[in-house]
């Protein structure tokens, strides 16, 4: 009997409990904004090859280096006379690629890890161990072997980073498990004769998801920021591929010419990882049960 | 405590033959053949042979596995390819540099760091918090080689306050050293000092709040020294654990910021390697940021005993 009620209590709890988020959410002036700027991001990034101006790769030698504000090319033209606008739009969908990219690459492993290590003692110290072997590859020389064995590329850069956020999806997941583990209705479950599996799948990963999705938030804005540096240095996505990492390594090559190009594309990281960021601890703030501290 | 250095000594070591093996293995999963990537320009039969033999790969893996590891802990990581220089004196003149820019970086981001996070804390709703926590949020969300990049061109370029890349050795012209150096250090610690500043703030208002504060307070103690003697010894524990978590980030930082500052370190010698496709140096690279990085999260452990008494007594950081 007790086994029937208490996840429908649960699903009663979740229910107000996403209400409740959800309202201190749309309060939050703050979170609003980063919410409408990620949205506006996610859009243009979505049709950038129908709104882009003039395609990525049209070069206009005579128009080499025009400044922002010229006719025609709104925020100016580079090196090789492309529109800077629209390879700032193509470079920022890039961009949002690879975050996602990472981020799910990391999740795919590190939830069922983290769920394994928190749930099963056995199994704890071993994928301790391989958390371990993995901090010890920072993503930029995970990156550095990859391109080695594998090329320099959009995906190998994704991977590399997803693979060095890995070991943080692991820690949070593994720590709300032992948390969950402990409460009343996973032993009720228990009890009740399900399985490992069930109580993983059923009880312990759907209560998990709010730690997992603050996880994210806080990794987009890192893989976005990594895959710029990443194409920065050449390891990343490869020109003529538009990307605002690549944007910025040319704008160093000519900066005694354009320094106004080392700028925008940089705005535009900033811009993405920022609104990240903002929106990531606002929802950390709405999903504490705490409350009103901040 | 002496178990609990025990079974983290053991952690240690046994990460650090994983991580060798990973290498190895890396090495062996180049596309081809490993002499020929060894071999560099010259490809002749009796060059490849005896590269074979001078690596041993003609013998089993286990046996390669067992020479590798012999070499390495001598300090042996072959030759470059393209330079033909030893890759251990390589590093001998490339460490000292990334060393001293990670070093001072840290020192600059938990000045900084500490010092707005007590601030945040202390003036909790007020406009010096406000400030703090977006310029926190900034320093997370700004790409630092792009904050470089600015910086040479509006600050070295422009003023000529800093020279604009380029490096002098510490034992040389200490002055004219840290005149090179200073500016890439506040640009590598800008994203570490967001990190400390908003664990110290967190940690800051926490104890702030905590009975043994409050007991401080009750037995008359002026509200700084409050802050000085109890709430801030805690922000050292902040601080350490910071740095050993964000290691990894450090690293992947200072190999950027070199980069674009011209500094003649670890991180150019990587990214020159990777270009090159200089596989002694990419490995001998890969190979000691790994064991830099487990040897001193050992150390970071160690001092985080030292510093917080807690865990000594349970083995786990409360």
């Amino acid at each position: 009997m007790t086994v029937l009620t208490v996840p429908m209590a649960e699903t009663a709890v979740s229910v107000t409990r996403r209400t409740r988020v959800l309202r201190r959410l749309r309060r939050n002036p703050l979170a609003v904004v980063s919410f409408v700027v990620l949205a506006l991001a996610a859009a243009v990034a979505l049709l950038s090859p129908w709104l882009a101006p003039y395609s990525v790769d049209q070069t206009d030698f005579a128009r080499t280096f025009a400044p922002p504000g010229t006719a025609g090319h709104l925020l100016g033209t580079d090196d090789l006379g492309r529109d800077v606008l629209s390879r700032i739009m193509l470079g920022a969908r890039a961009s949002l690629q690879v975050g996602l990219l990472a981020v799910a690459t990391s999740l795919v492993v590190g939830v069922p890890l983290g769920l394994a290590a928190g749930y099963f003692r056995a199994w704890d110290a071993v994928i301790s161990r391989f958390t371990d072997l993995l901090l010890a590859f920072p993503f930029l020389i995970m990156a550095v072997g990859l391109a080695a064995i594998r090329g320099a590329s959009l995906g190998n850069a994704a991977v590399a980073i997803g693979i060095a956020q890995i070991p943080g999806v692991i820690r949070v997941v593994r720590s709300d498990t032992l948390r969950l583990k402990s409460l009343d209705f996973v032993a009720a479950a228990v009890v009740d004769g399900a399985s490992d599996l069930w109580v993983l799948a059923r009880h312990i990963l759907p209560n998990a998801t709010s730690v997992i999705l603050v996880q994210a938030t806080v990794a987009i804005p890192a893989a976005i920021l990594g895959e710029a540096v990443l194409s920065f240095l050449g390891l990343g996505i490869q020109p003529p591929a538009p990307s605002l990492g690549t944007m910025l390594a040319t704008a160093q090559q000519f900066a005694a010419r354009a320094p106004w190009a080392a700028v925008l594309p940089g705005v535009v990281i900033m811009g993405l990882a920022l609104a990240f960021n903002v929106f990531g601890d606002a929802l950390r703030d709405a999903l504490d049960p705490k409350g009103d501290r901040r | 405590m002496a178990r609990y250095l025990l079974t983290r000594a053991w952690q240690s070591a046994l990460t650090l033959l994983l991580s060798t093996i990973v290498v190895f293995v890396g090495v062996r999963a180049l596309p081809g053949d490993p002499a020929l990537a060894l071999a560099g320009e010259d490809r002749s039969p009796e060059a490849l042979e005896a590269i074979r033999r001078h690596y041993g790969l003609d013998q089993p893996l286990p046996v390669q596995f067992a020479q590798y590891v012999e070499r390495v802990a001598q300090g042996d990581f072959g030759v470059s390819i393209r330079t033909g220089t030893p890759v251990s004196s390589m590093l001998t003149t490339a460490l000292p540099v990334t060393v001293e820019l990670s070093v001072l970086a840290i020192a600059i981001a938990s000045l900084l760091g500490v010092g707005a996070g007590v601030l945040a804390a202390v003036r909790r709703g007020r406009p010096a918090e406000w400030f703090a926590n977006a310029l926190a949020l900034i320093g997370l969300s700004v790409p630092h080689f792009w904050l470089g990049l600015l910086a040479i061109l509006y600050l070295s370029v422009a003023t000529g306050l800093f020279p604009a890349s380029g490096f002098v050795p510490l034992l040389e012209d200490p002055v004219d050293n840290l005149h090179h150096i200073v500016l890439p250090a506040v640009i590598l610690g800008t994203g570490l000092a967001a990190i400390i500043m908003r664990q110290t703030r967190s940690a800051m208002l926490d104890s702030l709040s905590s009975d043994y504060v409050r007991t401080a307070k009750a037995k008359g103690l002026r509200p700084r020294a409050v802050v000085t003697r109890h709430a801030l010894r805690n922000s050292l524990i902040v601080v350490v654990t910071v740095v050993g978590l964000q290691l990894g980030g450090l690293i992947s930082g200072a190999v950027v910021t070199e980069q674009i500052f011209g500094l003649p370190g670890f991180g150019k010698m990587t990214i020159d390697a990777v270009f090159q496709r200089d596989y002694p140096v990419i490995q001998a690279v890969v190979l000691l940021t790994a064991t830099a990085y487990i040897v001193i999260n050992f150390f970071v452990d160690l001092l985080y005993s030292v510093i917080d008494p807690r865990i000594r007594v349970t083995g786990n950081p409360a």
